[in-house]
């Protein structure tokens, strides 16, 4: 039966994330100092997220089902203080793990997961003059021999200063538009692969943006992932839906951080106001309240909404049902909240909120990049109407 | 646990009124806003689903269920999907029982309840609206009076559903003197109470063919037994969050109901040599529809769910889904019409009344509830 209360056990784990999330608020803009230092593995004064295990191992098998209460951990995580590394997913799993290790837990062969599946990897689209519009993407890729030969410039490659290789996606067949283009994993250190530059960007420094050249990169015939070299007639090939229906498990995962940040940014607004004697009185109507106690409400309205959506489309995933739709839907919510709120707590709090002084700040440049990577809200809505109205992506443009 | 499951019942009482919605409901809807009155046909029709009696313990006649504030989002959401005038005019009655089996006593529900679980539609109605701007349940100007062992209520009472025909009102007022929710109470008032009046109201923009009372309770004498609750009274902010979700969950239906009569539309209406519906600014506007459309839902879902366990965060929740639905439910209804231009202003179409109906919904708290 539909039901939106915690455990008693989920509620102490959320509580622990965000108090060890807030243990290192000294250091929270050590990355805006550091930029292009490699980060160290622990912070001084940092409490681990380990600290937060155990408490799993108490759950029940009653529980909230685990990618939608690991969304709810998502959002408490990144919405906590001190959290200094950026957007990172909920729970590190011992190892790092890139938006390349998701394209080949979905389109890899049994043989690539069991070769590559302990490497951290990157995920390699967009190019200097393409970005959501991927069936255009001008990287080639041409077998010669035992190899394929990859030539093309790549950028905004999410952690690709420290990956150990990425998913690169590139056409071996041009005028066969989307159906030609294959994803190939490219580890660093390729022949004719080369690092060209770390991005400086407005938030999420953390988390390193790279450029990457390929200028005749050889890699062996099976780095071709998903092992498919046929360009099949009509419609797009089975490694190109592959690597898109990976975004039905990676969206609202992407839009949990974007609505982490809202919630930051909320969360401070709201305690800070309440030390100005701003409180909202939830008993009080509509008429009886002050201008910012509304704003207030309806801040928390949205990030309320966007929080609901994500936790659906999670909560799909787990009965094993399609969420295709969902996930849109709430990468839409995520990268409006993360927009409006933070600049919206901003307003609320007025001049100093700009202050290095404060997080707050912080929170509306960490969380702006939520609505343009893993697919625009521009590009979520032109899914969803795509899908309500059933036009095809020819149709719809 | 969070879940976003329906239960069996659920499903069931869902698919079922989402026919009827679309079968009855939203076939006649247009020719009885004209009309301005909802049929006692079609509130015998909504009756005989058995909605209000369900929750009514076998004690008293009724079906013995569970008293569900989730059950009663999806039946209000449903029959919203179809028309909100008729589907307030069919629930309306089930604010007043929910009231009873939530804050009643023992002798309260007897006196009252079993009226309810007969084959005859009956009507009873929450008074809250009052005639001044700005209205808020907490400054109420209704007041509430001691008088030996009972009360003197005076005030007056706007927009009380099924004014026309209710033998008994739910007359929320304030102890004379308190301040805030917590000096509010509601008053079991007989409409051939001395001192009480009812009138027609003069019409509205919205819920226009549900009909509607204006009380003026002119000191009018009640037992110490008319309190709902007796001694312990009522908790006015849950009272009123049930309320407040119940007109909420009706405008999640309409929106939906909005949305779906928009899309079909922006694929058949050509302009500039191609559905409008390939445009991006009106595409763009339809997936906004969408993604308010099942937000929203899960904000309704969610008051109601807590409101349903007593839980703490419930009130709270309720403010959020009312004031999410409020700003969300009129910009759909609103934009659904423009998709439509000129012929969304025309009423052949539904567009102008759900618009008027969305807005009327989300300004007043009620005239349902979860």
């Amino acid at each position: 039966m539909a039901d939106f209360r915690l455990s008693n056990i989920d509620q102490q784990i959320l509580d622990k994330v965000v108090e060890v999330g807030n243990s290192t608020t000294a250091f929270t803009r050590y990355y805006e100092d550091h930029e292009h230092e490699t980060p160290p593995a622990r912070l001084e004064g940092e409490r681990g997220f380990e600290e937060v295990f155990p408490l799993f191992g108490q759950r029940k098998p009653d529980d909230t089902p685990m990618m939608t209460f690991m969304m709810a951990v998502s959002i408490a995580r990144g919405s906590a203080m001190g959290v200094t590394r950026g957007l990172g997913l909920a729970m590190p799993t011992g190892r790092p793990s890139g938006l390349g290790n998701a394209a080949l837990q979905s389109a890899g062969t049994p043989e690539q997961k069991a070769k590559w599946g302990d490497l951290f990897l990157a995920m390699s689209i967009t190019e200097p003059g393409v970005g959501s519009d991927t069936k255009a993407i001008q990287a080639t890729a041409r077998l010669d021999g035992d190899e394929w030969v990859i030539n093309g410039d790549k950028i905004f490659v999410t952690d690709g200063v420290k990956c150990d290789g990425a998913v690169v996606w590139a056409t071996i067949d041009k005028s066969a538009g989307r159906a030609g283009i294959k994803s190939f994993l490219v580890l660093k250190g390729a022949p004719g692969f080369e690092l060209v530059r770390q991005e400086k960007k407005l938030g999420i420094r953390s988390s390193d943006t790279a450029a990457y050249a390929f200028r005749d990169c050889r890699v062996p015939r099976d780095a071709l992932l998903g092992g498919d070299e046929t360009v099949p007639k009509d419609g797009g090939s089975a490694g190109y839906k592959g690597v898109m229906k990976t975004f039905n498990m990676t969206r609202p995962a992407v839009a949990s951080g974007g609505v982490a940040k809202a919630k930051g940014a909320l969360d401070f607004a709201r305690a800070e106001l309440a030390k100005e004697g701003v409180e909202v009185d939830w008993e009080q109507s509509f008429s009886q309240r002050g201008a910012v106690e509304q704003r207030l409400i309806e801040m928390e309205a949205d990030t309320e909404a966007a929080t609901l959506s994500v936790l659906h489309a999670a909560w799909l995933n787990d009965m094993r049902r399609s969420n295709n739709l969902e996930s849109s839907v709430c990468k839409a919510k995520g990268g409006e909240v993360c927009r409006t709120i933070p600049q919206a707590a901003m307003e609320l709090l007025g001049g100093m909120s700009v202050s290095h002084d404060h997080l707050v700040e912080k929170y509306l440049r960490d969380g702006r990049i939520s609505d343009i990577y893993e697919g625009t809200g521009q590009i979520q809505r032109l899914i969803i109407a795509r899908e309500i109205l059933g036009f095809s992506s020819e149709e719809l443009t | 646990m969070i879940s976003f499951e329906l239960d069996e019942e659920q499903v069931m009482i869902r698919d079922s009124l989402t026919a009827f919605a679309a079968e009855v409901l939203a076939p006649g809807a247009r020719a009885i806003d004209e009309a301005g009155v909802v049929p006692d046909d079609v509130i015998r029709q909504g009756w005989d689903f058995g909605l209000i009696a369900a929750s009514i313990p076998e004690a008293y006649g009724g079906g013995g269920g569970a008293r569900s504030c989730m059950t009663n989002a999806v039946a209000l959401e449903a029959l919203g999907g179809g028309c909100a005038s008729q589907a307030a005019a069919i629930l309306a009655p089930g604010q007043f029982v929910n009231a009873l089996i939530d804050f009643g006593t023992e002798d309260q529900k007897a006196e009252h309840l079993p009226r309810f679980t007969g084959a005859e539609p009956v009507a009873a109605a929450m008074a809250l609206q009052e005639s001044q701007f700005g209205f808020a349940a907490e400054a109420q100007r209704t007041v509430a009076t001691r008088k030996g062992n009972g009360f003197v209520l005076n005030g007056e009472k706007r927009l009380v559903p099924l004014g026309d025909r209710a033998d008994t009102f739910l007359v929320l007022a304030r102890d004379e003197g308190g301040e805030g929710l917590a000096a509010v109470q509601a008053y079991l008032v007989p409409r051939d109470a001395a001192g009480l009046t009812v009138e027609p109201e003069n019409g509205t923009q919205g819920l226009k063919p549900l009909p509607k009372g204006k009380l003026r309770l002119d000191s009018v004498e009640l037992p110490g037994s008319a309190r709902l609750g007796g001694d312990a009274g009522v908790d006015a902010a849950r009272l009123l969050s049930q309320a407040r979700v119940g007109a909420a969950a009706l405008a999640v239906g309409l929106s939906r109901q909005a949305t779906d009569f928009a899309i079909p539309y922006a694929r058949e209406r050509v302009a500039f040599g191609e559905p409008i519906g390939r445009k991006q600014s009106i595409a763009f506007m339809l997936a906004d529809m969408h993604i308010e459309c099942e937000t929203m839902r899960w904000m309704v879902w969610k008051a109601a769910s807590l409101l349903e366990h007593d839980d703490p965060g419930a009130v709270k929740a309720s403010v959020l889904a009312q004031d999410y639905v409020r700003r969300k439910a009129v910009k759909i209804a609103d934009d659904a019409l423009q998709i439509f231009g000129g012929h969304g202003f025309i009423r052949d179409l539904p567009l102008e009344m759900w618009l008027r109906n969305a807005r009327t919904l989300t300004v007043v708290d009620g005239p349902v509830s979860v």
